[in-house]
């Protein structure tokens, strides 16, 4: 069966190690914040300056100066840090944040990740997912593996304008989980009860599977 | 005003000297941490043809999205945009030109412009749109493309507390682009919730030096919530 958004967050959420600095994109990436493992401490990042964001405020927390990249209304976590927007992408553009997780419409077997502009549709803009992707030391895209038609998002070459290029290390989708080298995918693990066969058929990048492919872990 | 004092007290004086086709670099985060009275203001004075350099163009009839109402934005330079209509509606009209920048490479703009710096070269944006055009060089076998500074004829920068020789502080996250801007105005201009006098703040814990400021008004602030989310 294909992942929940919730049980994807939940294996984004095992990349994390104790002491990592970590930015998530809204959506998905978002959720992993909610189920960070037993015995690790992470600190998240949000781009508009704040290291250290902690959850929505109650009725009594609640500050208009307290915000995040969301623009939501957020609380700082003890030991957390606020800083100006050039500081905040020191840190990005720096490699000094450790995982970014974002979600994506494509990416392809050349590491490259499109997910901000889809022509003729309203643009919106980029906000920081190009510094993130530029700067972050190790990525991790998240999204579904194919969109409502059945469209594979695992492409040979990306057909949207691209967020970055050659950045993508690691893909978490509702299906597997797969790394980026070589100019192909390789499936590390699948979701319980999905096969091989249901993957390659979605995956329209070269896929390369080993002889054994675990299922996911929760 | 006297030697290093920089406090005005009506927004026409905040804003004296602000003319049709000026670009204008605004502090501010969504609509965290913006200049509301010194925004106002512009309106009033009815002046067209701006070019706001600010991340966000707010919302509907608050924040910067008031100065679309009237039209009197020629251009944004911005990373994210289109949480209102009027802009929307501009945009599809070609009333209004649009020039998305990446986030980080907004604040670096500021900042490099403010410092004398007048272009820089980051990875952001390469083999994107945004790199288009742009000259490309390799550092370490990777690639990076030219940005140019940003600088505006003025700076409006919303802040927590001044005093009067327009050393600032800022709060929690409505810090966010307002020490970059405050930098980058050839007139800096800031709004703030408190002016004490020289001496009651920390010096070391000043955010923008007084030395970018040229005026200080003390302002009320509406200070709305684009995204008010409460724990579950």
């Amino acid at each position: 069966m294909a992942l929940t958004r919730d049980q994807i967050a939940t294996r984004v959420a095992q990349e994390f190690k104790d002491g990592d600095y970590v930015n998530l994109g809204i959506g998905i990436p978002t959720l992993a914040a909610n189920f960070v493992p037993n015995g690790i401490s992470v600190m998240l990042q949000s781009e508009n300056g704040l290291l250290g964001m902690g959850p929505n405020p109650t009725e009594e927390q609640l500050d208009a100066d307290m915000i995040n990249a969301g623009k939501e209304t957020v609380t700082a976590v003890t030991g957390a840090s606020i800083f100006s927007s050039a500081e905040s992408f020191a840190m990005i553009r720096g490699g000094h944040v450790d995982i970014t997780v974002l979600g994506a419409f494509e990416v392809d077997v050349n590491g490259n990740i499109a997910s901000w502009m889809i022509p003729n549709k309203l643009i919106k803009g980029m906000g920081g997912a190009m510094d993130l992707v530029a700067g972050a030391k190790n990525i991790i895209v998240t999204m579904t593996h194919a969109d409502k038609h059945g469209n594979s998002k695992l492409l040979a070459e990306c057909t949207l304008p691209l967020t970055g290029v050659n950045c993508i290390t690691k893909i978490i989708t509702d299906l597997a989980v797969l790394e980026v080298k070589n100019k192909a995918y390789y499936l590390l693990e699948r979701a319980p009860g999905v096969t091989v066969e249901e993957i390659k058929e979605k995956t329209a990048g070269e896929l390369v599977v080993p002889d054994n492919v675990p299922e996911m872990q929760f | 005003m006297a030697g290093f004092d920089k406090v005005v007290t009506s927004y026409a004086d905040a804003m004296a000297g602000l003319n049709n086709n000026m670009t204008i670099i605004a502090g501010g985060f969504g609509l965290c941490g913006i200049p509301e009275g010194l925004i106002a203001q512009i309106k009033t004075m009815r002046t067209t043809g701006l070019t706001i350099v600010s991340n966000n163009c707010g919302v509907d009839n608050f924040g910067l999205g008031i100065l679309l109402e009237d039209k009197q934005v020629k251009k944004m330079v911005s990373s994210y945009v289109g949480e209102n209509a009027l802009f929307e509606q501009q945009l599809l009209n070609g009333e209004l030109e649009v020039e998305l920048t990446p986030q980080g490479t907004l604040a670096e703009k500021m900042r490099a412009g403010g410092a004398g710096i007048p272009a820089f070269y980051t990875a952001t944006g390469y083999g994107t749109p945004v790199g288009e055009g742009k000259e490309v060089k390799e550092f370490n076998g990777r690639p990076y493309i030219l940005e140019e500074s940003i600088t505006g004829d003025f700076a409006i920068v919303k802040a927590w507390k001044a005093d009067r020789y327009g050393n600032c502080i800022y709060r929690h996250t409505a810090q966010n682009f307002n020490p970059m801007a405050a930098t980058a105005g050839k007139v800096t201009v800031v709004e703030v919730e408190e002016i004490v006098e020289p001496g009651e703040l920390d010096p070391a814990h000043i955010h923008t030096p007084g030395i970018y400021v040229d005026r200080v008004i003390l302002g009320t602030f509406e200070k709305r919530i684009e995204r008010r989310v409460l724990a579950k």
